[in-house]
């Protein structure tokens, strides 16, 4: 059935199709209409659920490891300061195996203070050891929701589910709503191996002296590697379901792409628009939108961009004296490779700036160059910057 | 073993807790008063680090530890899990050092209290950070030296009276409150009985020495307890549904010399120093009845 919802609804009704049991959450802009609305289907005993009112994020999270282990299907959502006050959580959650998932509506950090959106915040937690699936529509935010749950608890690996502040989590578009019973059969009732019992006495969450220590993260590692097949899996299993079909990635208009432009999140919706207007004047522009920013896709994303002549990375985010982050994972992925095309970085729309098509084709605009020149200079580069009001250059 | 006291050891020897400590018989005794139907979610801490040194651990109970300052949200969600499951007869109790509780885990416990979670929490108070090191704490009583309160020209040990941490938790209104000692175990064990017992958030404070922050010979855990508890440095008293009743009264109390003197940690008090916390201990007790 289709419904006209905003991406913060969609969120929480994934949640409640997924029959969580305990939610545990703490208000942030914009994340708070998903807490709010799950208060709702709780307090209506549309859902049957505990809902935790804590005290703050550090312990929404804490509460959610407590619950995962003693073996019940939890969830909760942040934003922004919110995931920056469960760091420290989240590296123990992901280090515990516990199958947590949790929305992230993306918005940028304080200092400046700002509510608007960027992804510098679950860009910042990439080496949390979660899952981060980005979304680009209303529709993905509750496909993938769905999806985090079986690939969490058949991973054991936490999992993140982001998507862009206001511009999915308060705008509503039709979203095609599955049935509970569909759910049901799609997704497994919730069975952690290793639950606290008292039947079964076990210890969790013990000294990793300097002997073991390695050896956990690097089972971590390699569990976060194989991660990238249960997605895939998991997204034919939804596809055959429901129709719809989920990836590491997804190509748009990339086979002879000279230009691919990479980007995560909603800004692909906007990027698809002027891939097919350069294309209308016979322009080879390609679109490569991540899904999985980690585990990062590397086979899959040499595959995708390996032909082009050059990429333009435009991301929300920037790790301050080096570049956006997505750009130096691409870098990385095309390390070692016999042929990579040119890289250019463009970082845009923070804090909720439009990134306008008059940016868009700036970027397209000096990629081009680049290849014409056979050669990046300053490959860092960033879009709409008003630098009349900085007093530089 | 004394008599109605389990002989079960839900607390395996071979622990790495110092020789003498008095935090690892607040954890026998609460386990012994407990059973083996709770889970325990335990804060970063001494008791949590001698006890799961990977791939060993002490605990014949089930129970996780995840960071310092959260083991009371840990154990609300372990709480609430347990009530989704349909397991009514297992208890979640959270365990915290004095530091995890007064200090960094307060804000925690205090959401934990108001929300009414039904767990129980114990605070083993040995006075100082002493599994980094021997730092002080809200819970370092007054002149008490720590490596971070030290002795010197101008500083002399701690400037600050002990963190009122019982009366916080009465204030939140919850159900019971509890204080106790590792030198009186009966007392300790019927609390935590009671406490787990109750349906709701119950916490009890259980004082216990620490050999080596305190700087007290090994042989003497259990005396340098009770003399806490008879020179009125330590009241035992419980406070059940706002009401509060002492559950030992020192016969005659003694002078706090007695307490300070057997501590090398008080070991620069002068007579004037000693005579103002003997004051304060005074007032202390006054408002306990205690004479």
């Amino acid at each position: 059935m289709k419904k006209f919802m905003t991406g913060n609804d969609s969120a929480a009704l994934a949640a409640k199709l997924a029959r969580v049991k305990v939610i545990s959450a703490y208000p942030i802009t914009p994340q708070t209409t998903i807490v709010e609305k799950l208060s709702e289907f709780v307090a209506n005993g549309e859902l049957d659920a505990e809902y935790i009112k804590v005290e703050s994020e550090h312990s929404a999270l804490s509460a959610c490891v407590g619950a995962a282990a003693t073996g019940v299907r939890t969830f909760t959502a942040t934003s922004s300061q919110g995931l920056m006050l469960m760091s420290e959580i989240l590296f123990v959650a992901s280090g515990l195996r516990l199958p947590i998932v949790m929305t992230n509506v993306n918005r940028s950090l304080s200092a400046p203070l700002s509510i608007w959106c960027d992804q510098q915040d679950s860009v910042a937690v990439r080496d949390s050891g979660w899952i981060q699936l980005y979304c680009e529509n209303n529709q993905e935010i509750l496909d993938s929701t769905i999806q985090a749950f079986r690939i969490a608890e058949e991973t054991l690996l936490p999992v993140m589910v982001c998507f862009d502040g206001y511009i999915l989590s308060h705008t509503a578009e039709p979203v095609d709503v599955p049935e509970q019973s569909e759910v049901d059969g799609f997704l497994p009732q919730y069975n952690y191996p290793y639950a606290l019992d008292p039947e079964h006495p076990g210890s969790i969450g013990a000294v990793g002296v300097p002997d073991y220590y390695e050896e956990f993260r690097f089972m971590l590692q390699e569990e976060m590697l194989k991660a990238k097949e249960k997605i895939l899996e998991v997204g034919k299993i939804f596809a055959e379901k429901f129709g719809r079909k989920y990836g590491l990635l997804e190509r748009y208009r990339t086979e002879d792409a000279e230009i691919i432009l990479l980007t995560m999140g909603s800004l692909a919706g906007s990027l698809k628009d002027m891939v097919d207007e350069y294309r209308q004047h016979g322009e080879r522009v390609g679109l490569v939108k991540l899904r999985s920013f980690r585990p990062f896709p590397v086979r899959e994303l040499k595959d995708a961009v390996g032909n082009a002549k050059a990429v333009a990375v435009l991301e929300k985010d920037v790790s301050p004296g080096l570049s956006g982050a997505l750009f130096s994972d691409l870098s990385t992925a095309l390390i070692n490779s016999k042929k990579s095309p040119l890289l250019m970085n463009f970082i845009c729309g923070l804090a909720g700036r439009d990134v306008s098509p008059l940016q868009i084709r700036e970027a397209v605009k000096s990629t081009l160059e680049a290849v014409e020149a056979g050669e990046v200079k300053n490959p860092v580069r960033w879009l709409g910057l008003r630098e009349t009001l900085m007093g530089l250059r | 073993m004394m008599k109605n006291i389990s002989d079960v050891e839900l607390l395996a020897p071979g622990h790495r807790a110092c020789a003498g400590c008095g935090c690892i018989l607040a954890i026998r005794y609460a386990l012994k008063a407990l059973g083996k139907n709770v889970i325990v979610s335990m804060s970063t801490g001494c008791m949590e680090v001698v006890t799961t040194p990977y791939p060993e651990t002490a605990w014949r109970v089930p129970w996780i530890h995840v960071a310092f300052e959260n083991v009371a949200a840990v154990a609300s969600g372990v709480s609430r899990a347990l009530k989704v499951l349909g397991k009514r007869g297992v208890k979640s109790v959270a365990i915290g050092g004095d530091g995890g509780t007064v200090d960094i885990g307060l804000q925690a416990l205090s959401g934990a209290a108001e929300r009414g979670e039904n767990l129980l929490y114990i605070c083993y108070d040995n006075e100082a950070y002493e599994n980094t090191g021997i730092q002080r704490s809200g819970a370092t009583p007054y002149g008490a030296w720590t490596t971070t309160t030290p002795v010197g020209r101008v500083k002399r040990g701690e400037d600050r009276p002990k963190k009122d941490m019982p009366a916080i938790m009465a204030a939140h209104g919850v159900p019971y409150v509890a204080t106790a000692s590792v030198g009186y175990p009966m007392d300790y064990i019927k609390k935590v009985k009671k406490a787990a017992s109750i349906d709701g958030p119950t916490y009890i404070h259980v004082h216990a020495p620490c050999v080596l922050g305190w700087r007290i010979d090994s042989s003497k855990t259990i005396e340098v307890a009770k003399l806490a508890v008879l020179t009125g440095m330590w009241n035992l008293y419980e406070i059940e549904n706002g009401v509060t009743r002492v559950t030992f009264k020192p016969p005659r109390r003694k002078p706090v010399s007695e307490y300070l003197k057997v501590q090398r940690r008080f070991r620069h008090l002068t007579d004037e120093e000693i005579m103002k916390i003997q004051q304060m201990v005074d007032e202390e007790c006054k408002r306990f009845g205690i004479e």
